[in-house]
């Protein structure tokens, strides 16, 4: 029996990293998938190893700003499956990146489009359909850069902080309808948007994130994924207006946090273990 | 399959409320569980359940006030099941209630031994067991009321705060070692602990609970379980840290939104220009 039985989900970025491997595991867990994704031949992949895992899904390429392909997007869920379920607003890109000053508008306004009024549009979408079945569980990819800042990445940040908040607010609107929103912040997961310009690749990036965070191992698409599924099935009927944090423990501490009982501080001797007196004592 | 195969837990407080049937769905998804609670009736009508439920289960008698009854019932773990994979530091009470001023440090002192340093004993005595089995993952129970003001108790709001953040603080030195920290912070679930001094009972605090959330329905134990299911599994395996909340959105809003919702202060739509125009 799959957690997400009779299930239909929309998953837009499904093509490529952490959309494509929740799609898989979704399909797996015997949900219908619609893999949404500007990236014809990569959703199509997709679909293929959705079909494998052992479930149904199809493409449909989607520009998830666009508020009629986000419109044609729900209706092809409609059209394929019969129903609307779950919708997993996860397409994302780095965006406006670099010093402030050089960040020109249209820039700005390309990154907030993609990053955040698809999340608008994919809960303003999905709403109507999930009413029909009674209710629904709609995610969104946030970040942790929506709860923390990141030098030079300004768009990013601003875009993900609004999707960690808009979360909140809507879940407030739609509780009664049974229909609960919830966002994932991820931290530092090794895929395409990462390791795609780096020297070195994948396995470059996967060294550099091993120890970015205190569990000693870079995140991956499938850590994910496993927290879509949480969000998606019935186990989180209680779950709605909340940013999972999905980081590894990158988060956790305090920038001059080293962790430990040492006391985290910089550079302050603090003895390896025992009491530490008022400082009038030697 | 089940989510907890081959995996051996101890649940403190798994006589009633949210540990018992944290313990039943542990048992149900292959774990092997060891029931800790001070109430031996409740604990051994929960092994049995659980037992019902597929899964090996025993009951230790344990009062999480005392550290080495914590101890005990780690070593129980050792001894019945042969490693320790998980612990649910769950038990809990109300503690000190009333005004600031008339709370005596006696009472003050037993809430935060049964609330906060029974979390700091459970952590502690688990890590060596958890290392030699290469991880594990660690569990709280917090509250809402320990992120917000006014939720509960002033010993109990202080001391689910200083859960949440001990939490954090451990996870970051644990993380090396692969076990995994983490809280639950629930919000109104019915369990004995709101309705068995409550005038009207359990009837009453079902009402009452759903009300108080966007959610229109109380929460249930099995809320919190099936969170704590997810945080005891490999699919949380890269989470560590974090203060999961489990409040069908209660702390969701400011306290202000439901007049918004009504269109009190906010027109009910349209766009909302410079104030200096009428509407
Ligand atoms: N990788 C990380 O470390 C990380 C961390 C935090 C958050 N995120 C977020 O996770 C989400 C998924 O990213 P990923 O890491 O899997 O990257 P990815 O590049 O592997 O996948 C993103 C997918 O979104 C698609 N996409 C981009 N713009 C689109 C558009 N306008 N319309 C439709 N599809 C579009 C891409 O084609 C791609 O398939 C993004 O929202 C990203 O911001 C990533
Ligand atoms: N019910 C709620 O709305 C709510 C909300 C937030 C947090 N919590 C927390 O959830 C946890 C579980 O509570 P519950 O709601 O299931 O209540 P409950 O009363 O049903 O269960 C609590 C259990 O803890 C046991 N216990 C109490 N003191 C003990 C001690 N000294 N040693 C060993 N066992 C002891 C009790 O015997 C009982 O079986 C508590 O930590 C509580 O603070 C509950």
């Amino acid at each position: 029996m799959g957690r997400l039985d009779g299930k239909v989900a929309i998953i837009t970025g499904g093509a490529s990293g952490m959309g494509r491997a929740t799609s898989i595991l979704f399909a797996g867990e015997g949900a219908a998938v619609v893999v949404a994704d500007l990236n014809k031949d990569g959703g199509e992949a997709t679909v293929r190893d959705c079909k494998e895992n052992g479930g149904r899904a199809v493409f449909q390429k989607t520009d998830v700003s666009m508020e009629a392909e986000i419109k044609a997007m729900v209706a092809r869920a409609i059209k394929e499956f019969g129903r609307l379920d779950v919708t997993y607003n996860n397409a994302g890109i780095g965006g406006a990146v670099g010093p402030l000053e050089n960040i020109s508008v249209e820039d700005w306004d390309k990154s907030q489009a993609v990053l955040l009024k698809s999340v608008f549009l994919g809960i303003k979408h999905s709403v109507p359909e999930m009413r029909k079945v009674g209710g629904g569980s709609i995610v969104s990819t946030a970040s942790i850069a929506g709860i923390r800042g990141f030098a030079g990445l300004h768009a990013y940040c601003a875009a993900k902080a609004g999707v960690v908040n808009l979360t909140r607010s809507a879940s407030l609107e739609f509780a009664k309808d049974k229909i609960r929103i919830n966002c994932i912040c991820p931290g530092g997961i090794n895929t395409p948007i990462l390791h795609r310009n780096q020297p070195g690749g994948r396995e470059a990036v996967e060294e550099f994130l091993k120890n970015s965070q205190p569990l000693p191992r870079a995140g991956h698409p499938e850590d994910i994924a496993a927290m879509a599924l949480f969000l998606a099935s019935d186990d989180s009927m209680f779950v709605t207006g909340q940013a999972m944090i999905v980081d590894g423990g990158m988060t956790v501490g305090a920038s001059f946090g080293r962790g430990g009982g040492d006391g985290g501080a910089t550079g302050i001797a603090l003895p390896p273990a025992g009491f530490v007196g008022p400082s009038f004592e030697k | 399959m089940g989510r907890l195969d081959g995996k051996v837990a101890v649940i403190t407080g798994a006589a009633s409320g949210i540990g018992r049937a944290t313990a039943v769905r542990f048992a149900g998804e292959g774990a092997a569980v060891v029931i800790a609670d001070l109430n031996a009736e409740g604990g051994e009508a929960a092994m049995r359940e659980a037992r019902e439920n597929g899964g090996r289960a025993v009951f230790q008698k344990t009062n999480v006030e005392r550290g080495e009854d914590i101890k005990a019932a780690v070593d129980r773990a050792v001894k019945e099941f042969g490693r320790l994979d998980i612990i649910f530091n769950n038990a809990g009470l109300g503690g000190a209630v009333g005004p600031i001023e008339e709370t005596t440090f006696e009472n003050w002192d037993r809430t935060m031994a049964i609330l906060l340093r029974a979390v700091f004993a459970g952590i502690k005595f688990s890590v060596p067991e958890m290392r030699k089995v290469g991880g594990g993952s660690i569990i709280s129970t917090a509250s809402v009321a320990g992120l917000r003001g006014g939720a509960g108790p002033h010993a109990y709001s202080a001391a689910k705060a200083a859960v949440i953040n001990l939490t954090r603080s451990v996870a970051i030195e644990l993380g090396k070692d692969r076990i995994r920290v983490n809280c639950i912070c629930p919000g109104g679930i019915v369990t004995p602990l709101i309705y068995s001094r409550l005038p009207g009972g359990e009837p009453v605090a079902q009402q009452f609970f759903s009300q108080i959330q966007p959610i229109p329905r109380a929460g249930r134990p099995d809320d919190i379980a099936a969170m704590a299911l997810f945080l005891a599994s490999d699919d949380s395996e890269w989470v560590t840290g974090t203060a999961m909340v489990v409040d069908g959105g209660l702390t969701a809003g400011s306290p202000l939104s439901r007049e918004r919702m009504q269109g009190r202060v906010m027109p009910t739509g349209g766009f909302a220009g410079p104030s200096f125009e009428k509407q």
